[in-house]
């Protein structure tokens, strides 16, 4: 099929229509608000619902209403919005309805500013509502994975019954590639469990109150055992270049891109580096980064926050070689020749 | 004929209740039972037990889905209207019921009451007002009358701190959309005789799918509100009623249903028709093995540096190579300086920012200054000269001086200078054929009226090239 240029944040609503999404329900904020651009285009061009939301609150307890009643729905945000809609997120949690929520992270705290960040992966990925529950977090890192991991997220969402995050960045939602579409365009299946306004139905209730201790309990029981589960079925990740790496990046979204060019460069220069780009970030990739750490001799972590996913590769790395982290906020970006000359730097006096 | 038999609406036993299966939890006198009973019984009367779909809102009536034998979704405080819309999209015929006590519609949930009301969706809410907190213990509710004492105003409500009772009805009725708006009290069984007419011609509305209802229902809550069930009653009509007054604010009669237009939906080929291109007349030549390009085309908002970009990574991927753009965005766009960055390679491409162009295209002198520096060298670049009134003081670069503006000016279109500019480095670099150039401008341009035009200025800049084809 003939590629074309699409930008990440409209190749999310591609993806989505194709992966048999049914509803979207947003309120405009930068730099995710193309999505909804796109989905006001394409979704009533196609049969499919569109409604801007008086806000992100209401946004999100809409898509609980079009999940609870056997709808495909989604939103797409930016942290601002995503923290507005944390309460909405724990009840879709509770009561086991799946939607697909896209978060194009920009920099905060607060209402901090346009550019990229990736400050809300602790909130995403640890799940930053009350409650114990997960999200599944895919973190795409090129347009085409915008359109192909939101396509394969609804399928997720419905087999899991979870909500299911595209964790990306600003640059990645504005960033224009050739893409390829999926060419084979999905529907959802009628819920056993949701609500469809007829007979057959009626029996069902959507809740996640549970007034008794035990069943309560219970329930959680049941959702930590869902998502060892999905633990279990579902990783993504990408190696490059890791089999005779003395040093690995570790990194996901803008950062991959700009660490994989730094990679090639720095291999020109002698440096024995590869990467491990996690494409999911719930479930993490903590046994090939185990795997690696027995091999490598340090690992690098390259981020726009505080050290937010730095924290889940010393997990895995369990001490076993040291972890540098190389972090940004604000919406600064470093550039390839920074990273580059700073590894070379750390690698003068560690790995040989 | 059985004159009084319990509504089929309800449940027979309260399963989903737990211990007590044969009562409901509200506390004695409570209005609650009296406002599930009214509309059991109309669900049955109406014969849209199936297709209800009751949406509890938090507070006492929480647990309305112990009772009432129909779908039933539980909302989060306040948002039970947000809920119904989604539910509303999904399945037009549903008959949707939103019950929400006065913290979770006056309180809490005032933002998505008032937008689902304007929105007129097909929908119809009951509105508990008992002017207190009951599910959490007798707190001060939006509802709450001057001077009443509850646990958070134990002196009493006082205005000058707490506000005045908020009247929904009356806000309800300040927006146009709304077809039915009436306030109700359970205060005597004549009005709660009233009360199911109310309630009949709220819900017979949403299955005529007339629009929104909405029924604010007066409702005793003798426990929090420490009195007796019969002194609980003459509270209300003493107190309550005259700071709510009990009437019909809307009725709309002769509302004109406008038919639901809806699109079809569209499935397999048809869906992928919609986002598939085909680019195959395009023809395209094989691309020239050229060294990656790292461009920056940089400009005033309006001198059309974004469309320049996106006009280059087209024609490269047309050429089957890869090409990534990146814009800068948000208030940058909003006047000010502009810039897109393109990266063209024959391989992937890692990071798609353009820290150190080996191409500039400077339309602007602001982008000449900020971008000089930053360029390759043995880069190139390129001078709208036009507005560019001073020289490249670089000397390890090749600097390229085009009368862009002046030259889109004699095409007829000053706004093409960008085309002008994007011509050139095509025929300087060979990043591209301007062939295909030409091929995708017809395809890229929004607005039709301007294709002819903006093919004559790639004409201009091809004329200018052969012309001064030393400079390059």
């Amino acid at each position: 099929m003939t590629k074309q240029l699409v930008k990440g944040n409209e190749a999310i609503v591609y993806g989505a229509l194709l992966g048999g999404a049914t509803h979207f329900f947003g309120y405009p904020i930068t730099p995710a608000s193309e999505i909804a651009h796109a989905a006001a285009l394409y979704f009533p061009k196609t049969g499919r619902e569109f409604l801007q939301a008086e806000s992100e609150v209401a946004a999100i307890n809409m898509i609980y209403g079009a999940a609870g009643a056997g709808g495909r729905a989604m939103t797409a945000s930016s942290g601002p919005g995503v923290s507005l809609m944390a309460e909405g997120i724990s009840y879709l949690a509770g009561a086991e309805l799946p939607c697909v929520i896209v978060d194009i992270q920009r920099a905060g705290p607060g209402l901090g500013n346009i550019w990229p960040e990736q400050g809300d992966y602790n909130t995403v990925v640890k799940s930053g509502a009350h409650g114990n529950y997960q999200n599944v977090v895919f973190a795409p890192a090129s347009a085409q994975e915008m359109c192909d991991f939101t396509y394969q997220a609804f399928e997720i969402a419905d087999k899991y019954r979870v909500v299911v995050f595209i964790l990306s960045d600003a640059y990645i939602g504005q960033m224009m590639e050739p893409i390829e579409i999926p060419n084979t365009p999905r529907e959802g299946d009628r819920k056993d469990w949701a609500l469809y306004a007829d007979a057959e139905s009626r029996k069902n209730l959507i809740t996640s109150i549970f007034m008794n201790q035990q069943i309560q309990s219970d329930h959680n029981k049941k959702l930590q055992n869902k998502y060892r589960l999905i633990e279990h079925e579902l990783l993504a990740y990408e190696e490059e270049e890791t089999d005779e790496a003395d040093v690995i990046f570790v990194a996901y979204g803008i950062c991959a891109r700009i660490c994989y060019t730094a990679m090639e460069e720095l291999r020109t220069l002698g440096i024995k580096i590869g990467m491990l780009r996690p494409q999911m970030l719930f479930p993490f990739p903590s046994r090939p980064i185990q795997q690696l750490a027995q091999k490598v001799k340090k690992c690098i972590v390259v981020e726009l926050s505080d050290g937010q996913m730095a924290v889940d590769v010393k997990l895995a790395v369990n001490g076993a070689i040291p972890v540098l982290e190389y972090n940004w906020m604000g919406g600064v970006v470093p550039t390839v020749k920074e990273i580059v000359e700073r590894v070379q730097q750390d690698m003068k006096g560690g790995a040989k | 004929m059985i004159k009084h038999q319990k509504p089929r609406a309800f449940f027979d036993t309260f399963e989903r209740k737990g211990p007590g299966q044969k009562n409901t939890h509200y506390c004695p006198g409570c209005g609650h039972g009296t406002a599930h009973k009214l509309i059991a019984e109309l669900i049955d009367e109406l014969h849209i037990q199936d297709r209800t779909i009751f949406c509890s809102p938090v507070g006492c009536s929480v647990f309305a889905y112990y009772y009432f034998d129909t779908g039933n979704i539980q909302c989060s405080h306040g948002r039970a209207p947000a809920v119904a819309t989604g539910i509303r999209r999904t399945h037009k015929d549903s008959i949707l019921i939103s019950y929400q006590g006065d913290g979770d519609l006056a309180g809490i949930g005032t933002a998505e009451i008032i937008h689902a009301a304007n929105r007129g969706e097909n929908l119809t809410v009951f509105f508990i007002n008992n002017a207190i907190y009951g599910m959490t213990g007798g707190q001060l509710a939006p509802t709450t009358l001057i001077g009443q004492s509850t646990l958070t105003s134990p002196g009493g409500r006082v205005q000058s701190r707490d506000g005045s009772p908020i009247g929904m009805a009356e806000i309800m009725d300040a927006i146009k959309t709304p077809v039915f708006i009436e306030r109700v009290s359970l205060a005597t069984p004549g009005k709660v005789m009233r009360a199911r007419k109310v309630f009949k011609k709220a819900l017979l509305n949403q299955v005529q799918k007339r629009g929104f209802s909405f029924v604010e229902v007066l409702s005793p809550c003798p426990v929090n509100w420490k009195l007796t069930p019969s002194r609980a009653r003459r509270w209300m009509e003493e107190k309550l009623e005259p700071v709510f007054p009990v009437m019909n604010f809307r009725e709309t009669e002769d509302l004109k249903i406008n038919k639901e237009t809806i699109p079809p939906v569209l499935k397999g080929e048809d869906l992928l028709n919609v986002f598939r291109v085909n680019k195959d007349q395009l023809h395209p030549p094989k691309a020239k093995e050229i060294s990656d390009q790292f461009v920056k085309i940089s400009g005033f908002g309006g001198q059309g540096v974004m469309s320049a970009g996106v006009l280059l990574a087209n024609c490269v991927i047309a050429e089957g190579r890869n090409a990534t753009w990146i814009p800068s965005y948000g208030p940058a766009m909003r006047g000010g300086t502009a810039n897109a960055s393109v990266i063209v390679s024959g391989k992937n491409i890692g990071s798609p920012l353009v820290d150190y162009p080996n191409v500039l295209i400077a339309m602007n002198l602001p982008s000449l200054n900020i971008f000089e520096e930053k360029v390759l060298p043995g880069g190139f670049i390129f001078i709208n000269s036009s507005i560019i009134t001073r020289k490249v003081k670089r000397e390890d670069v090749k600097s390229i001086y085009v009368p862009a503006s002046d030259m889109a000016k004699q095409g007829g279109m000053l706004a093409a200078a960008n085309v002008i500019m994007l011509s050139l480095y095509m025929l300087a670099s060979k990043v591209s054929d301007i062939q295909t150039l030409k091929k995708v401008i017809p395809l890229s341009i929004k607005k039709k009226e301007y294709i002819d035009v903006n093919l004559k200025i790639v004409d201009i800049a091809i004329e200018f090239y052969e012309k001064n084809k030393d400079a390059f």
